[in-house]
């Protein structure tokens, strides 16, 4: 029984670490039509502006009030590079869909090759608090800290997001615009400023990714990005493109699966069933569990 | 909702014949030639021993050099057919590395394993690497557009998370798997026989070239072309988009399992690297350089792509670079962090590639000839 629990902790873990990344990928492919490859990117900055932060930043360190600081400051990072990839990149190719793929894919090249040349292609230890060192009881089951640190991130920006979208008129205009882009520019509304904000909140979540998940691992390195990129990929074509709980749910459906089928079967084949759902998914349902139409 | 959101995938510039530019010279009537002097030159380039310092670390027939040449032609190859389906029938698919290391891992466990002769192994490994183009072809172009990429990109993730967790002892994991060379014929090993693997190579690029164009100029190459710039048109006359479109992924996946085979050869194993998504990201990075849909651009933009991912780190370790202050030296001594740049440019200033260099370069060249 408390292995059951703590695979559906960490699996749910896992999976909030899928729902930081797919939320962000998801709203700006919804709304700007742009598959953004530099995604792994955002995190990459992220997590090591939140490792340099530790380090360097007066009042930032790698315990308490300081962690938070050195977080905030990493999230800020992710979220400022973000928007600079919106303003200076893409808006130049907009309504151009294959350039912006392009520039993405060609931005998460340079990008990570950058983060390599400047703090080296090895994995470093991550500075985090002591108490997400250790393990907690729940019902019987160990779990650590850093995974339920994980599980409650997501659930608060999961609220903070659906909170934005509902309640607010930006949020009116991006789920306007996610549903019907020309009916909101016909109206008299700038959507592109939407798109900045889009990218933003994709950031800061992405980088809020990257610096929880390096205290998860423990380490930061800058291929880090691009492994989690494939999945969260696969996340947001589940969850259908442009729907935040459409990404959570399936986040959750992939995380499970993923960490049950990796400890009942063969270490790798949880990975290929989260294939094998995608596949079925799209074939049975092209849209995915909660998007609109994804393609003509 | 009737809203269209799939990325159109826009017709890159049609390459204009070069039966309809009109000739200034009297070379003109050999410009069909061209291509058979550009093989020839090509092929009896390794009896030459010059040497040309910066560009290549030894003489033109040293082995380091002819492997290195050898890496360029295939990925040459690799790129053309990758713009059969990329710029000729408009189909994004990020799975293209999966057929390549098919191919790699396909020869190398079949020869290393199974203990295979050669020609067997290709044989066998061909075969397999089109039947799965075929099937797994079958499956993804039930979608269209950004779902497909997506779909192609997970079935090409099974390959990399199959090899790398090894499953079976078949494929060495992590550290890839070194060829056995005691059952090949002698003329493909040994340093000293390297110049035999690069005629390999350009004969493997000779070979897709002919087959890209014979496609592409024949009927199937018309329709393919109409597939790239309306689909719903080709539907409209009664033909069947997907039966065309599944047979240009076959074609190519077979044109690269082909390839990865050739690969194996030259590089004497397989490693896990060549099914990483970002394998693919390459090819279309050098498709696009060099010009998407046009005769010889992605057969360029592959061979220099290749060349510069090659030797730039050479360049990123030389002393020119690293007397550079740090914030210069350390980005330029990554690779990718300069193509990942010039990819950038590219897409912005030069849609069209390094093919559509000439005709961009038209209007100053008139000018200055005017003066």
């Amino acid at each position: 029984m408390s292995t059951v629990i703590l695979l559906t902790l960490t699996g749910l873990g896992l999976a909030a670490l899928y729902f930081l990344v797919a939320s962000g990928l998801s709203l700006v492919f919804g709304l700007a039509d742009v598959l953004n490859f530099a995604h792994g990117l955002f995190l990459g900055v992220g997590a090591y502006a939140t490792w340099w932060a530790a380090g360097n930043l007066p009042g930032a360190g790698s315990d308490g009030l300081g962690f938070l600081v050195a977080v905030a400051f990493g999230v800020l990072a992710g979220s400022a590079v973000a928007v600079l990839v919106e303003l200076v990149l893409i808006r130049p190719l907009y309504s151009r869909t294959i350039e912006q793929v392009l520039v993405t894919v060609g931005l998460s090249l340079a990008g990570v090759a950058l983060l390599q040349a400047t703090w080296g292609a090895d994995a470093r230890p991550f500075p985090r608090p002591e108490w997400t060192r250790d393990v907690t009881s729940v019902l019987g089951a160990q779990v650590p800290n850093a995974g339920l640190l994980l599980i409650v991130a997501a659930a608060v920006v999961l609220g903070a997001l659906l909170a934005f979208l509902r309640f607010t008129r930006y949020g009116l205009i991006i789920r306007a615009g996610v549903e019907n882009r020309e009916m909101v520019t016909a109206l008299g509304i700038d959507v592109r400023k939407a798109f900045t904000l889009v990218f933003a909140i994709g950031g800061a979540a992405a980088a809020l990714a990257g610096a929880l998940g390096s205290v998860y691992f423990g380490t930061v390195s800058p291929g880090q990005g691009g492994s989690l990129l494939i999945f969260a990929f696969i996340v947001v074509v589940i969850g259908g493109m442009g729907s935040v709980v459409g990404s959570a749910y399936a986040a959750v459906a992939v995380g499970l699966l993923q960490q049950f089928v990796n400890y009942y079967g063969t270490s790798g084949l949880g990975d290929l069933c989260v294939v094998g759902l995608l596949a079925v998914v799209l074939l049975l349902r092209p849209q995915g569990l909660a998007g609109k139409v994804a393609h003509a | 909702m009737t809203e269209v959101k799939s990325p159109e995938v826009p017709a890159p510039p049609a390459a204009v014949p070069d039966e309809l530019t009109p000739g200034h010279s009297r070379w003109h009537g050999l410009r069909p030639y061209a291509p058979l002097v550009a093989l020839v030159v090509a092929a009896i380039l390794p009896y030459s021993t010059v040497n040309l310092p910066g560009v290549f670390e030894g003489p033109l027939n040293s082995p380091g050099t002819l492997q290195l040449l050898a890496i360029c032609l295939v990925f040459g190859g690799l790129a053309a057919g990758y713009d059969l389906l990329f710029g000729r029938t408009g189909m994004l698919s990020f799975g293209h590395a999966l057929y390549f290391a098919a191919g790699v891992y396909g020869t190398d466990v079949l020869v290393t394993r199974a203990g295979l002769p050669l020609w067997q192994a290709a044989l066998l490994t061909i075969t397999g690497g089109t039947i799965l183009a075929a099937l797994l072809g079958a499956v993804a172009l039930r979608t269209v557009g950004i779902a497909f990429a997506m779909v192609t990109l997970a079935f090409a993730q099974v390959g990399a998370i199959l090899v790398a967790r090894d499953f079976g002892g078949l494929t060495g994991g992590e550290e890839g798997l070194p060829l056995d060379v005691s059952g090949l014929p002698a003329a493909l090993v040994g340093v000293t026989n390297t110049v035999n693997l690069y005629w390999l190579a350009l004969a493997y690029l000779a070979v897709v070239v002919l087959v890209v164009h014979r496609v592409s100029g024949s009927p199937t190459g018309r329709v393919l072309a109409g597939l790239r710039d309306d689909e719903r048109r080709i539907g409209v006359l009664g033909l069947d988009p997907y039966r065309f479109k599944l047979v240009a992924f076959t074609l190519a996946g077979g044109l690269a399992t082909a390839g990865g085979t050739v690969y194996c050869l030259i590089v004497g194993g397989a490693s896990p690297h060549v099914t990483s998504s970002e394998l693919t990201l390459s090819l279309l990075v050098m498709v696009v350089l060099g010009g998407p849909g046009t005769r010889w651009g992605p057969v360029l933009g592959g061979v220099l792509y290749m060349y510069l991912d090659h030797r730039l780190t050479a360049f990123g370790t030389s002393d020119a670079v690293n007397s550079l202050p740090a914030f210069l030296s350390h980005p330029l001594s990554q690779p990718l962090f300069v193509l990942g740049t010039v990819f950038i440019l590219a897409v912005y200033f030069f849609p069209g590639g390094l093919a559509s260099l000439r005709t961009r370069l038209t209007p100053l060249t008139t000018a200055l000839r005017r003066r």
